[in-house]
């Protein structure tokens, strides 16, 4: 009887135990790997063997978060504008994307054409893509200015869009372009799954086109928004390819995303330590965000029920 | 449930961020090279070529060359220039790397202090024929000064002056300018009717960091002091990037779009004619690919302050591409076999040739094809008014610092925001205090 009961509740966690022991190879052991690296004065002389190098302690720590020296402040600067950049980038593309969903939910002709031509941007290689971008963004020759300036007289003079200021700007719009289809993938999936006598029940009650969406679609699209504005964040917060293909190296202060920044910490300086560090800043702050978004939307949930 | 969600979501949170920061580790690889494979070899080429496939097919001749010679099986691998220092700074952390590899000669110094190269000591030199057959800049951009080198010259490469004869001509400027004042005047002459008398790659921190390398020499400084520590806002280096940016900011003699150039288009400028001076490194193959009659252009020295002498009639860094061993490969003598073989007379000759690049090895310098006026006036650059980059282990920050600080600095001289003394030492303060302390 025991040893039934043994087997019984044994099996399940044998069975898990090839998928545990991925699970550590994969996500653990890299994450403890770069959490060592970061209390390691890891620089170029000690990369051959950096079992060599000297323990920093809590020193990368401390010089990443001093944000009353160059090294913090630039750290917290590119945090901000991340920050910024994220907010800006995800709202934009949840509306296009929802927006696009909703004129897309009736049938009419044409309609899988333009679907199609709406999914195009994620469907295409990011190099490619923002490789085009850059060109159509260049000041003198570029097409952003070509049609903002010479055909539509909108601006005084010709603005630079990769370097300066108005590099945010480029950022975002290009990051929007290259997301948006994304949301309006998911949340046209997830239309598909409210039925239509809600809608039609709601007109013969006399509701408009608002109120349907604001009683009905949106309501019924909250499971995966939850998830997508989740996924979007991530993605946006941590995007590399972007800025890395539109500015290069070393990007405009107002562009300077986390990802960059920190790529330029440790690859570009060789000081591994110092980037591995800020990298494990901004896991814990990923972590921080998650669970409190998690935590915070399955609590209303739970009221909402 | 919710816990289950919480900690799934959570965990694949960890996973994004830290794919962003943590480069695999490294194991600890235990000292030198030894012979235990003596007859295959790998060799990690740099791009030199109009493409990757194009440099394959430049070097696969010469490699069978070289195993009809020696029976050593030479495995070619072509690497970006966008991979190559991560590919190397990867392969020295697993110790898992080519036997025989380029590197750009401003690593030189870098690389030396990570411990993964080779040392080319004097018997090391002596098997591959040696040190006195090459030039000695290029030798001193080998490694950090009184170190035995970490590398060896393959290909070298100066700045010079490209201007615009036609152009020239048009203006009644009989001479190309020598001196910075001439250059600004001409310039200023050469710049109406929607051209310009300069294309600079504004955008380009590399571009960048090598010309504020030259006029700071002029200026006299060295952006190092003599115990290695970083010097980038003493007022000579002030003034070295000033007098740089200047040439958008007061001379006016760069179109402002030169800020953002990034992708070569200074060239483009400067072979279609919106430019008629352009500083760079061997770029006559380059503009007549571009549909530039090779007689509309000619080469000279970058200019020198009036009277300058010595160190400060510096016109260009040493540029190039050097060749070393990694300490690990398990094919040393075959390895230095190769390296005598791609330094040898022959092969120097036949490749910077093909690459429309300069030989470091004396001898070769000799053979007429490096007689032409372009090659003659670089490598009288070369052989009188060029030094090596910094030769100090934080050389790769200095390029990266120095250059953004440039880049930032013509962004804002583009936008119209004034350029004082004080804008450019708030820059380059800002680049110093992010060096590492050490």
């Amino acid at each position: 009887m025991i040893r039934k009961r043994l087997g019984r509740t044994g099996l399940p966690y044998l069975l898990l135990l090839p998928a545990l022991a991925l699970e550590l190879l994969i996500h653990l052991v890299p994450m403890v790997v770069g959490i060592v690296m970061s209390a390691k004065q890891l620089t170029q002389f000690f990369i051959r063997d950096w079992s060599a190098a000297p323990w920093a302690g809590l020193g990368n720590y401390r010089v990443a978060v001093d944000f009353s020296a160059p090294i913090g402040r630039s750290l917290l600067n590119s945090f901000w504008v991340t920050c910024a950049f994220t907010v800006l980038s995800v709202g934009l593309s949840w509306l296009i994307g929802t927006a696009a969903a909703i004129f897309m939910q009736d049938a009419f002709k044409g309609r899988g054409l333009l679907r199609a031509a709406f999914l195009l941007p994620y469907a295409l290689p990011v190099y490619a893509a923002v490789i085009t971008w850059s060109f159509m963004f260049q000041r003198d020759t570029g097409l952003v200015n070509h049609l903002l300036h010479d055909q539509l007289h909108l601006t005084s003079g010709r603005p630079f869009w990769l370097i300066g200021d108005n590099s945010f700007t480029a950022l975002v719009t290009v990051s929007v372009w290259k997301s948006w289809p994304f949301a309006f993938l998911t949340l046209t999936a997830g239309l598909q799954n409210i039925p239509r006598e809600l809608y039609e029940a709601a007109a013969m009650d006399g509701a408009g086109v608002w109120q349907q969406i604001r009683r009905i679609t949106l309501p019924s699209l909250r499971p995966v928004n939850l998830v997508l504005v989740l996924v979007l964040f991530l993605w946006t917060f941590n995007d590399f390819n972007t800025p890395y293909v539109l500015f290069g190296k070393s990007a405009p202060q107002a562009a300077d995303l986390i990802s960059i920044h920190i790529y330029q910490s440790s690859f570009v300086t060789w000081n591994f330590g110092s980037g591995s560090a800020m990298s494990v800043l901004l896991l814990l702050f990923l972590l921080l965000v998650t669970a409190g978004y998690l935590f915070a939307t399955s609590r209303r949930k739970g009221a909402d029920d | 449930m919710r816990i289950n969600r919480l900690a799934a979501a959570t965990a694949f949170a960890a996973t994004l961020a830290l794919t962003v920061g943590a480069c695999g580790g490294g194991s600890s690889s235990s000292g030198g090279g030894d012979n235990s494979s003596p007859k295959t070899l790998t060799y990690w080429a740099s791009n030199q070529g109009t493409s990757l496939e194009n440099d394959k097919q430049v070097l696969e001749p010469e490699l069978r060359k070289f195993e009809q010679q020696t029976g050593i099986k030479v495995k070619l691998e072509v690497v970006p220039w966008s991979d190559l220092l991560n590919r190397i700074l990867a392969a020295t952390a697993s110790g898992q790397g080519p036997d025989v590899l380029n590197i750009g000669n401003t690593w030189s110094a870098s690389l030396q202090a990570t411990g993964a190269l080779l040392p080319f000591d004097d018997a090391t030199f002596a098997k591959i024929g040696g040190k006195d057959r090459f030039l000695p800049a290029t030798i001193a951009s080998a490694g950090a000064a009184g170190k035995d080198p970490a590398a060896v010259p393959l290909y070298s490469m100066a700045y010079g002056l490209y201007y615009n004869k036609k152009a020239f001509a048009a203006a009644g400027i009989a001479n190309p300018p020598a001196t910075w004042d001439e250059l600004v005047a001409d310039g200023q002459k050469l710049t109406k009717d929607g051209k310009y008398g300069l294309a600079i790659e504004g955008g380009n921190v590399s571009e960048n960091v090598h010309h504020a390398f030259a006029l700071g020499q002029q200026h006299g400084t060295g952006w190092f002091d003599a115990a290695g520590r970083p010097a980038f806002d003493s007022p000579e280096a002030v003034g070295a990037v000033k007098q740089y940016v200047d040439f958008i900011a007061k001379d006016k003699i760069a179109a402002p779009g030169n800020a953002e150039y990034a992708n070569n288009q200074s060239v483009t400028d400067f072979a279609t004619g919106k430019a008629a001076m352009l500083m760079w490194q061997s770029a006559g193959a380059n503009l007549t690919s571009h549909g530039m009659n090779p007689d509309d252009f000619a080469v000279a020295p970058i200019p020198v302050p009036a009277g300058a002498t010595g160190t400060k009639a510096t016109t260009s860094m040493v540029a190039g591409i050097n060749l070393a061993v990694f300490r690990n490969t398990k094919n040393l003598d075959g390895a230095l076999q190769f390296v005598k073989f791609m330094t040898g007379d022959d092969e120097q000759k036949q490749l910077n040739k093909t690459y429309g690049s300069i030989p470091p090895v004396k001898a070769a310098q000799a053979d007429p094809a490096f007689a032409t006026p372009e090659l003659k006036a670089l490598s009288d650059v070369l052989a009188t008014s060029a030094r090596p980059l910094p030769q100090v282990a934080n050389e790769s920050q200095f390029e990266t610092l120095v250059g953004t600080a440039v880049k930032n600095l013509l962004a804002g001289a583009a936008a119209g925001k004034p350029v004082t003394d004080d804008t450019v030492k708030a820059e380059l303060t800002k680049a110093q205090q992010q060096m590492p302390a050490n």
